[in-house]
């Protein structure tokens, strides 16, 4: 079961959860990680140390999908 | 097509399309177009000029002190002055290095601790327990060993004699602590440079500089960071 995961004031809220064996969960899964992307969320696959990749589209073979806010200079 | 996308063709999306992704790119690099992007060499550069800056403003405070006082020792008091100030000023640099890793007020609560939850998944166990101790997280890169805080991060530069302070935070305010880091461990995971780049440079030299300014905790991180740098 793979997870779309979103960084909030909550500590963390998990969006959708899907399998690549069900069809419907991919469409919610999709679906939800695109409505995130246009309220400004950046999606980051983390693959251990020193290494994260920023996706533009659900991959659906990640376990874990992670939804961040832009970071800035202070 | 962006030759920094980067499509990985043996991921597929729900559309059975190539997965796009931005290797090595930073999205947040946009805002700061402007900026030239860090790399080990501009680093080694920026090092330098503090250096030559804190020696800028120490050297003539301190020639004016030993002048005065031995050109009239009436004004040796205008001598101590002059020195405090060639203290104080690299001293006032170095704090403001420092704060960059200050913890804000905790919030505390069911939020807090999901929220470390998540982090505590993204990290080994020796860097859940150096956050769990100092509240800073270390991150080995290819530009040194980051010590991240919840509003910026420290970088030990290779053989652990330099650090850089810089200021960079999640721009939501109201995320957990454990978020803020997440945030920037994250970021820092895409694209080093571009994460460098992004931040603020608050303050570069020795480590033991930094080090005397931070708070209880978080001093405690310093040592485990130069020994990783040097190893």
């Amino acid at each position: 079961m793979s997870r779309l995961i979103r960084m909030d004031q909550t500590g963390h809220t998990t969006l959708a959860e899907w399998t690549t064996e069900d069809p419907a969960s991919v469409e919610a899964a999709v679906a939800a990680f695109r409505e995130q992307l246009d309220q400004g969320y950046y999606a980051v696959v983390s693959h251990g140390e020193g290494h994260a990749e920023h996706v533009r589209e659900l991959p659906l073979d990640e376990p874990t999908v992670i939804l961040r806010h832009p970071i800035a200079g202070g | 097509m962006d030759p920094r996308l980067v499509a990985e063709p043996t991921r597929l999306s729900a559309a059975g399309a190539p997965v796009v992704s931005c290797a090595g790119t930073l999205p947040e690099l946009a805002s700061v177009h402007w900026r030239p992007r860090v790399s080990s060499r501009t680093l080694t550069r920026e090092g330098r000029l503090w250096t030559f800056c804190t020696v800028a403003v120490v050297v003539p405070f301190i020639a004016i002190a030993f002048g005065l006082a031995a050109v009239k020792p009436l004004l040796i008091p205008i001598s101590v002055i002059a020195l405090v100030h060639a203290w104080a000023i690299p001293e006032l640099y170095a704090a403001r290095g420092a704060g960059v890793v200050r913890p804000r007020k905790a919030a505390g609560g069911p939020a807090e601790r999901r929220a470390l939850g998540l982090l505590g998944d993204l990290v080994d166990h020796p860097a859940r327990e150096l956050h769990e101790r100092t509240g800073l997280l270390l991150e080995r890169g290819a530009l040194g060993v980051w010590l991240i805080g919840e509003a910026g991060a420290l970088l030990v530069r290779p053989r652990g004699r330099r650090v850089y302070c810089y200021c960079v935070r999640a721009v939501d305010a109201t995320l957990p602590a454990g978020d803020r880091i997440a945030h920037l461990l994250l970021a820092l995971r895409e694209d080093e440079a571009g994460f460098a780049t992004v931040a603020n440079l608050a303050f570069s030299g020795a480590p033991w500089r930094v080090r005397r300014r931070l708070a209880a905790p978080a001093r405690d991180a310093i040592a485990p960071g130069v020994a990783a740098a040097r190893a």
